[in-house]
């Protein structure tokens, strides 16, 4: 029963749209183009990042993960999973199911949080946009400064998470 | 985008060669993990195509723009932390504030807290984080963003 209430917002909200667009209701329509432009995006990127996330868990050993960016990895962790987030792409909402997966295998708390704050502010591709809009000046100010504030957040993530049970769960 | 594409299909590809069975027990594993948050996410993009509806451009120069001080701060962090916006969107409009008038220690706010926070995309966190984890992370991003704006501020 509750998988079936799942559908129901949404759902209702695209038959909403769809009724804007038979009265001609403009809020409707704009919000309607709104929803299609970012659904567009998410509908083409996410089951991407999804397969790769299951051939990824089913391929890379745990050990190889625990060892490199585990809890014992130290700055050569971060700097790994700072490498790892700034070469990819896409919403901060595509960063989760890849942090579940290296936290599944075996990735310390501090560089889950390392990771998504890594993937949302300093991805490559995203630079070269920013820069092309915004000056190089800006774009390097604002990484370098941005770095190790995220770092900050994940060694204040870890000590306040210690002991506490936290767990990245499966959706 | 097509790198990611030809990326895939590579892997996709050398993972079939390798092993067909695990390749396909991998490719499963994504697919329901996907089909499971598929709900989730249609209703955040609904509520963001919603609220973005409700703030035009010309409302957000009005009240980022010159002389808004502390109004464009709080503006900058208000506005980035619900939306969420793709940044092939969000800079050019970004660019559009700075001509207008709006000051870079304001962007470097709100193109932040427009990243690292998504209040609208708290339902999908917490998925797999957790409520209070989830919460506790976005308020402390924006604290952060905050920061680095004031610190931007000293700069330029």
């Amino acid at each position: 029963m509750k998988k079936v209430q799942k559908y129901i917002p949404p759902i209702f909200f695209i038959i909403l749209i769809g009724l804007s667009w038979l009265f001609d209701f403009a809020a409707g329509e704009q919000i309607g183009l709104n929803f299609w432009m970012f659904f567009k995006e998410m509908i083409l990127f996410l089951p991407l990042m999804f397969i790769l996330i299951g051939l990824f868990d089913v391929w890379v050993p745990r050990e190889n993960i625990e060892k490199h960016i585990g809890k014992e990895s130290g700055w050569k962790g971060t700097g790994l999973v700072i490498l790892l987030a700034t070469l990819q792409a896409g919403p901060l909402y595509g960063a989760f199911p890849f942090a579940y997966i290296l936290w599944k295998k075996g990735c310390s708390v501090r560089n889950v949080f390392i990771y998504l704050g890594a993937f949302s502010t300093i991805k490559i591709p995203m630079l070269t946009f920013e820069i092309g809009f915004l000056g190089l000046k800006f774009s390097l100010l604002r990484t370098l400064i941005t770095l190790p504030v995220f770092i900050l957040i994940g060694y204040l993530m870890e000590g306040y998470l210690k002991g506490k049970n936290f767990d990245v769960k499966q959706p | 985008m097509k790198l990611l594409i030809i990326f895939t299909a590579i892997c996709l590809f050398v993972s079939l060669i390798v092993n067909r069975q695990k390749t396909w027990a991998g490719v499963k594993k994504g697919a329901l993990m996907f089909f499971r948050l598929l709900p989730t996410l249609v209703l955040m993009l609904a509520l963001v195509s919603i609220v973005l509806y409700l703030i035009p451009e010309e409302k957000l120069v009005e009240y980022m723009g010159e002389g808004s001080g502390i109004t464009g701060w709080m503006t900058a962090a208000l506005f980035g932390s619900v939306a969420l916006i793709p940044g092939f969107i969000a800079y050019p409009l970004c660019g559009i504030l700075i001509k207008s008038g709006v000051a870079y220690s304001v962007i470097a706010v709100f193109i932040t807290i427009l990243m690292m926070t998504g209040f609208l995309t708290l339902p999908v966190e917490a998925r797999f984080f957790g409520w209070r984890v989830s919460i506790l992370r976005n308020l402390v991003s924006l604290v952060a963003a905050l920061l680095i704006g004031l610190i931007m501020g000293f700069f330029l």
